[in-house]
């Protein structure tokens, strides 16, 4: 086979309609002198699962950590349900619903599943300037619903996350973000490390956020996790999208071939 | 039952708290006199001031950082604060005032050195330790200076009886910071911060902010301790509270408290602090040399940090 027909053409690139949830065009981002991001357009869409795919160093974790406000962008615009945003912290874009999970720090290891779930969203009894007295009932029930949805209601909310697996870790991780209404829900890594059961229900999981109305974006360098549950696959390399492309228009192998 | 179990094993301060009966009870069955009246006293006098320096090493060490120069500050406040009255003839509440800002002022230095230049903050405060004790030494030009009569002394550490007054403020100072601690949101911040930074910064949580708090903390109370061993003394000495910076450090972690961060609590510096003290006197009620302290608090600190991680190993084990 030629090259070329590895090689999915610009304009046949999935648009974004004009009600995309988030839509980003031409994001650069500067390490330095490593131009990590050099012009890259993205968006999700209402009620989506986006897969996310391509190899180590091409740009996909600092696209996320630029949706996540974690790092900044140098160029190119964000816009979230039409409108223009710039993120100056986790929390700004925590605020207009947009989550990030993790793969090896979405949690504290010694701390409590309760005291997890809400880190920095904590329910106050009564507040000063922002620092108050935490509502431990509201926050070890909601633990015990959030545990109850995702069929872990055998553990208490006061057992340290240290004392679960990585897809259980995962799970609380997403009910947080079901619980905290997220719209958007950025997945990244979720299945590495994890058994081939695991594996299974952290997929469960990411599909049935669909069914419940919110995004995700999955991230991922394993093709067969991303592609049984994606209805858009998103490849990057060397800094720029090289394919976008609804599942049912392409294989399994046909992506691999694209993106290796 | 289980659960009991495991509750009791996932607390490391309840096995300090233990280890802190069976010495008390060594103690008491070896040296009658220890359990007196008068040498209950002693202990009592002595522990706020040990007390209040832990719960701030302590708190700051469940962030994530350390704080070697706290034994310099401890120092350093009180010296300014009695120049200030005796030399300058400032209001002594003024003077008070003026000193704890500047223990606050080195906390804050401590804490934007170190995550400015992002540098062990072991490395910064261990250069502030010499830093603080020579301003300190400077400052007093080798001889205590006179030390002012007007000087508020009985506000601090009047003595009432079973303690001073400084176990008030102790005890006013384990209160708050408990509360602080384990109840409130800045707490959850403070245990995120130093379990896992990354995960509280993805959570929006500003930990250089919460650190440098926690810097500014620790400084503070250093100073408040210091000055309270100076009124009590009623000299302020340049070489006050020195090597006191390790006798916090293994208060907290005879307490229960990880060198690692995210782990600790204020009940756990409290037993700690107490542990020392009475080791501390019990030898010598007990007539032994006093020179064996060292070993014995080293001893302990050894011990209950392999304790620890071998109990927090089998609660972990333990499903439920």
């Amino acid at each position: 086979m030629a090259l070329e027909e590895h090689v999915q053409p610009k304009e046949s690139f999935v648009r974004p309609s004009a009600d995309a949830l988030i839509r980003c065009e031409r994001i650069e981002k500067w390490y330095g002198s490593v131009h990590a991001l050099t012009g890259v357009d993205f968006h999700c869409e209402r009620n989506e699962v986006v897969g996310l795919v391509g190899d180590n160093g091409a740009g996909k974790s600092t696209l996320i950590k630029i949706l996540s406000g974690a790092e900044r962008h140098d160029g190119g615009k964000i816009f979230v349900e039409g409108r223009e945003v710039r993120f100056r912290s986790p929390k700004d874009a925590m605020a207009l619903g947009i989550e990030t999970i993790y793969q090896y720090t979405a949690m504290v290891p010694h701390m409590s599943i309760a005291r997890n779930i809400f880190i920095g969203r904590e329910p106050l009894k009564w507040s000063l300037g922002g620092l108050g007295w935490m509502d431990l009932r509201k926050m070890a029930d909601h633990a015990i619903n959030s545990l109850t949805n995702i069929d872990l209601r055998t553990r208490s909310p006061d057992t340290p996350v240290e004392e679960l697996s990585g897809g259980q870790r995962q799970a609380v991780a997403i009910a947080r973000a079901m619980y905290f209404k997220s719209k958007v829900l950025i997945l990244d890594e979720p299945t590495n490390h994890l058994s081939v059961k695991e594996t299974n229900k952290v997929l469960d999981f990411v599909a049935a956020l669909r069914d419940q109305g919110i995004t995700s974006v999955f991230i991922s360098h394993n093709l067969h996790h991303i592609h049984p549950i994606a209805d858009r696959i998103v490849a990057m390399a060397r800094g720029e999208k090289i394919a976008d492309i609804r599942k049912a228009d392409i294989t399994v192998e046909q992506m691999t071939a694209m993106i290796v | 039952m289980s659960k009991l179990a495991k509750a009791l094993l996932s607390r490391p301060e309840i096995s300090a708290l233990v280890m802190l009966l069976v010495v008390v009870t060594g103690f008491a069955v070896y040296a009658p006199q220890f359990i007196s009246t008068g040498n209950t006293r002693v202990i009592l006098f002595a522990v706020p001031e040990l007390g209040i320096l832990a719960l701030g090493t302590g708190i700051l060490m469940i962030a994530g950082e350390f704080d070697l120069s706290v034994g310099s500050v401890f120092a350093l406040v009180p010296m300014v604060i009695v120049i200030l009255m005796g030399k300058l003839g400032i209001d002594p509440a003024l003077a008070i005032c003026l000193g704890l800002l500047v223990a606050i002022l080195v906390g804050y230095l401590n804490g934007w050195i170190t995550l400015t230049f992002g540098i062990p903050s072991f490395v910064t405060t261990l250069g502030m330790l010499f830093i603080a004790r020579s301003i300190a030494t400077v400052l007093s030009g080798g001889f205590p200076p006179p030390f002012p009569a007007n000087t508020p002394t009985g506000l601090f550490v009047a003595d009432l009886g079973l303690f001073r007054s400084s176990m008030l403020w102790f005890l006013a100072f384990i209160v708050l910071l408990g509360v602080m601690l384990h109840r409130t949101n800045l707490g959850n911040w403070i245990y995120a911060t130093g379990g896992q930074r990354q995960a509280a910064d993805d959570m929006g949580i500003d930990t250089r902010r919460v650190k440098l708090f926690c810097f500014m903390l620790c400084s503070f109370l250093a100073g408040f301790a210091g000055m309270i061993t100076t009124f009590r003394l009623r000299s302020a000495l340049p070489s006050l509270g020195e090597g006191l910076e390790l006798q916090a450090i293994a208060a907290n972690v005879i307490g229960g408290t990880a060198l690692t961060g995210g782990i600790g609590s204020v009940a756990g510096f409290v037993i700690g602090t107490f542990l020392i003290r009475v080791i501390d006197n019990g030898l010598v009620m007990a007539r032994i040399d006093a020179n064996w302290f060292r070993l014995a608090i080293g001893t302990l600190t050894i011990l209950a940090v392999i304790l620890n991680i071998t109990l927090r190993r089998k609660a972990r084990a333990m499903r439920g």
